[in-house]
């Protein structure tokens, strides 16, 4: 099976090249044979690497010890569930894995157009195969999976030799969390690819109008999506995990996952400016290559680490081919930018400082500053000792300083952003559309002062959120009311029916009421407290409204373990609640151990537990306890997130024209002194 | 007033502010990082610096005493003791020839005194696709959020 598998891969970059090089012929004779032979090998690549995929995963499951990679990253015992999950566990695996989605984008963007576009598919296909490429340089020639163990014999030629069990997955991975947060983070990164293929294709095929941005916007929003899963579900393990109380540390491989999702949100926003003005073309096309950029080097951070090895952990020999590979795209991208940028030329200028064009233009803005702040934090060692001699790394303040005001600013504009009218808002429509939320946003800000709020941060953070929550219930309610007068269905109905009429605008409030909630949930984080003692049998520890009592500990053999748990009773007024477990658990094969956190967690707060080791001083083992607010806002914030990304992508149910009967209802609203804005501005958006 | 002009101002008041945020950040949280060889050489107030230190926990060096955990780090052929004086228990990869990274200051007779150790095992380990390269490693350091 490696063999085949290796040959699978071989083939595939036989295929790439020639999916490439007979694309730019194919691009020069527009020859149509040709054309539609290189579109076929762009898919023959795909299934290929498809091929591959699967031959690797069948070598882990058949427990396959003499490949080297099947052997440093699985063992017998190892659970189903785990040996699929190990594929990604490690370098080599983790290319495959990168060529795999990327392979499952490519094939669906070339059979969804294989028969539209003419004109603009060759030069996508082109530049989606010279991604391939790169990757299947790494997979066949630099990081091959398919390495088999061998060693020279007495004769010295080599043997192939085989090892009765494997080494085993690292405990940290060994969690359900590490099987869904890389596959949805590499779905992210591999998933900008795409609307990199079609800018690039578009600007170097001065392909006419908006249309590249049309078709791509589904591609980048399934992109972005994943990413935002992947972050949140990597903050997730790290919290539950790590065992550390926290979900973020500003850890470069932690940012660099964060870079591109940034500039993805900042295109995602911008693109609307192209679509409906006609400008900030050279900007989005861009964002785009910046995002793809970041990406690559997000790629190159996780799997060189050039930065981490600050820390002196992981390092490898691929960092040189990745930053040859982006040098090669800036190239490529600035060469297609200086040869076609009169095609990008704007067709109109901002009129007004209260306009959605200016609010666009300061969420594009501030996403890009936070962008290159926590670039340039992240890379600082590496800059700094270019500069200086000195490594210097900046860690946790740097980022927090920065990146709260801005995401603040942020959770402003996300607010007052969608209500602003295109070219110029009258003051009028300022205080028909803010007047209310921002009153009851301040109201709600006096009655937290009173109730001793003193968080300066969190205290802004919370008017905003209840500022701009109230703008997104205001919107939903204006437009339910209209059709709730027309057709006399429920509010709730009225309120699906508005949202599905016009997906794209009520899914976006959907997304944005998503981050409301994760702003709510890292404002807790002001508010965090923990607790840490050393216990005996019996001791108890208090830590807000809970009690901890040690009740004891035990021992549980697993298949894979050893646990080692504390047995805490956790009272609330005196009265027993619940149990909770924390462990520390022994891996037998790699001689590791591993923490396993014992969380309860309510809508008001994380009751988090550690069985943190023995004390250094007493040799008795510590139990650490936070008491972190709000934590699951996040979790079910990246959820509406996640729900808001997809009602977006649904196709509108009824062509805008339809809701022009509600025209009569409206104005009759507007008599009333209240303006029904779903059919002011429908099908503008 | 122009309209460019006022975008201008916008724009420059606002990366204004955030780069004096990212300067303040910058000034407290810098941290050098050192090899052991390099920590000989250093001299006057780079000595006294907050930094990082990274190398291999030397053999049967650990000794746990009153209110804080001694060993000798070995790196580049050189040695410098250490004692971590942080509170919370030491992470569970620390033991004997695991790679470990400390952080804190240079103390007297020699002897660096660290706030927070980070520890990997030196046999196995490799980052965490898309995950914490970083963060994976154990470590008693609690930042973030």
């Amino acid at each position: 099976m490696d063999v085949f598998g290796s040959f699978a891969l071989v083939l595939a970059f036989v295929c790439a090249v020639y999916a490439f090089a007979g694309g730019i012929a194919a691009i020069i004779s527009r020859h149509p044979l040709l054309i539609k032979s290189t579109r076929q090998a762009g898919m023959a690549t795909c299934g290929l690497i498809f091929l591959a995929t699967f031959s690797l995963e069948y070598l882990f499951f058949s427990d396959n010890f003499s490949i080297a990679y099947v052997v440093a990253h699985s063992n017998r015992d190892l659970s189903t569930f785990y040996k699929l999950a190990a594929l990604w566990s490690g370098q080599e695996g983790s290319l495959l894995f990168w060529s795999f989605l990327l392979a499952v984008y490519v094939i669906s963007v070339l059979i969804t157009y294989r028969n539209k576009n003419g004109e603009l598919m060759p030069y996508v296909g082109v530049v989606m195969a010279g991604v391939q490429i790169f990757f299947l340089t790494l997979n066949n020639f630099v990081a091959s999976p398919f390495k088999a163990l061998a060693s020279p014999g007495v004769d010295g030629v080599l043997n192939y030799v085989a090892r009765t069990d494997g080494n085993g997955l690292t405990p940290l991975l060994q969690y359900p969390e590490m099987v869904i947060h890389p596959p949805n983070l590499y779905s992210g990164y591999t998933g900008f690819t795409i609307p990199f293929a079609f800018a690039l294709g578009a600007l170097l095929a001065r392909y006419p109008g908006e249309k590249w941005i049309h078709l791509t916007r589904k591609w980048t929003m399934i992109a972005w999506m994943f990413q935002s899963m992947g972050i949140l579900l990597g903050a997730h393990w790290a919290y539950a995990v790590l065992g550390w109380g926290g979900y973020w540390g500003w850890d470069p491989v932690e940012n660099a996952s964060f870079l591109p999702w940034l500039t993805g949100t900042a295109f995602l926003h911008s693109v609307m400016m192209q679509e409906k003005r006609g400008m900030m073309k050279v900007w989005n096309v861009w964002l785009v290559f910046i995002t793809f950029l970041l990406c690559i080097l997000g790629t190159f951070l996780t799997r060189s680490g050039v930065v981490s090895s600050v820390h002196a952990f992981a390092q490898s020999s691929i960092g040189s081919w990745f930053v040859g590979f982006l040098a090669l795209i800036i190239l490529v991208c600035f060469g297609a930018y200086l040869k076609n940028r009169d095609y990008l030329k704007s067709e109109n200028q901002l009129d007004s400082i209260v306009s959605r064009e200016s609010s666009f233009l300061f969420n594009n803005l501030i996403l890009l500053v936070s962008c290159i702040a926590i670039l340039s934090g992240t890379l600082f060692p590496v800059f700094s000792e270019w500069i200086t001699g000195d490594r210097i790394s900046v860690g946790a303040p740097f980022f927090n300083k920065v990146n709260i005001p801005i995401g603040l600013l942020l959770l402003f504009l996300t607010g007052v952003g969608p209500l602003l009218a295109w070219r110029k808002t009258s003051t009028e429509s300022l205080k028909r559309n803010f007047g209310w939320p921002l009153a009851i946003g301040l109201v709600t800000g006096l009655i937290a002062l009173g109730f001793g709020f003193r968080q300066i941060y969190s205290w802004v953070c919370l008017i905003l959120c209840v500022f701009v929550a109230s703008t997104v219930v205001l919107e939903f309610y204006r437009g339910a009311r209209v059709i709730r007068a027309r057709s006399g269905a429920s509010f709730a109905a009225s309120a699906v029916d508005l949202t599905m009429r016009n997906t794209r605008r009520y899914g976006g409030y959907i997304v944005h009421m998503g981050m409301v909630f994760v702003f709510m949930g890292l404002a807790g984080a002001a508010f965090n407290r923990d607790l840490q003692k050393d216990m005996r049998q019996g001791d108890t520890m208090q830590i807000g409204p809970y009690t901890l009592l040690l009740q004891g500990f035990d021992t549980k053999p697993e298949k894979n373990y050893t646990a080692q748990r504390m047995l805490v009773e956790v009272l609330r007024d005196k009265k027993p609640l619940m149990m909770l477990y924390p462990e520390k658990r022994h891996f037998a094969t790699t001689v590791e151990n591993g923490t396993m956190v014992a969380i309860y967690s309510t809508l008001k707060e994380d009751l988090y537990v550690v069985y943190a080791g023995n004390s250094p001083d007493t040799q008795l083992p510590v139990l650490h306890a936070y008491l972190n607010p709000l934590v699951k806002w996040i979790w079910f914030g990246g959820a509406v997130v996640v729900f808001g990304t997809l009602v977006a992508m649904l196709p509108n149910r009824r062509a805008v024209l339809v809701l022009s009967g509600a025209q009569e209802p409206a104005v009759q609203t507007l008599a009333h002194g209240l303006t029904s804005s779903v059919t002011m501005r429908e099908g503008h958006d | 007033m122009k309209k460019q002009a006022k975008f201008g101002i916008g724009i420059g008041v606002i990366i204004a502010s955030l780069g004096f945020l990212a300067w303040l950040g910058y000034g407290e949280s810098k941290t050098y990082y050192h090899t052991i060889a390099e920590l000989e050489t250093l001299k006057g107030p780079a000595k006294s610096q907050r930094m990082r230190l990274g190398g291999t926990v030397a053999p049967g060096s650990i000794r746990h005493l009153t209110g804080r955990v001694d060993f000798v780090l070995e790196g580049e052929g050189k040695t410098v003791p250490v004692s971590y004086v942080g509170t919370d228990p030491l992470p569970d990869t620390f033991v004997d020839k695991s790679q470990a990274l400390v952080e804190g200051r240079p103390g007297p007779e020699g002897r660096f005194v660290a706030e927070v150790v980070q520890a990997k095992c030196a046999s196995k380990y490799e980052a965490a696709p898309g995950g914490k390269v970083g963060a994976a490693p154990s470590s008693t350091e609690r930042s973030g959020i």
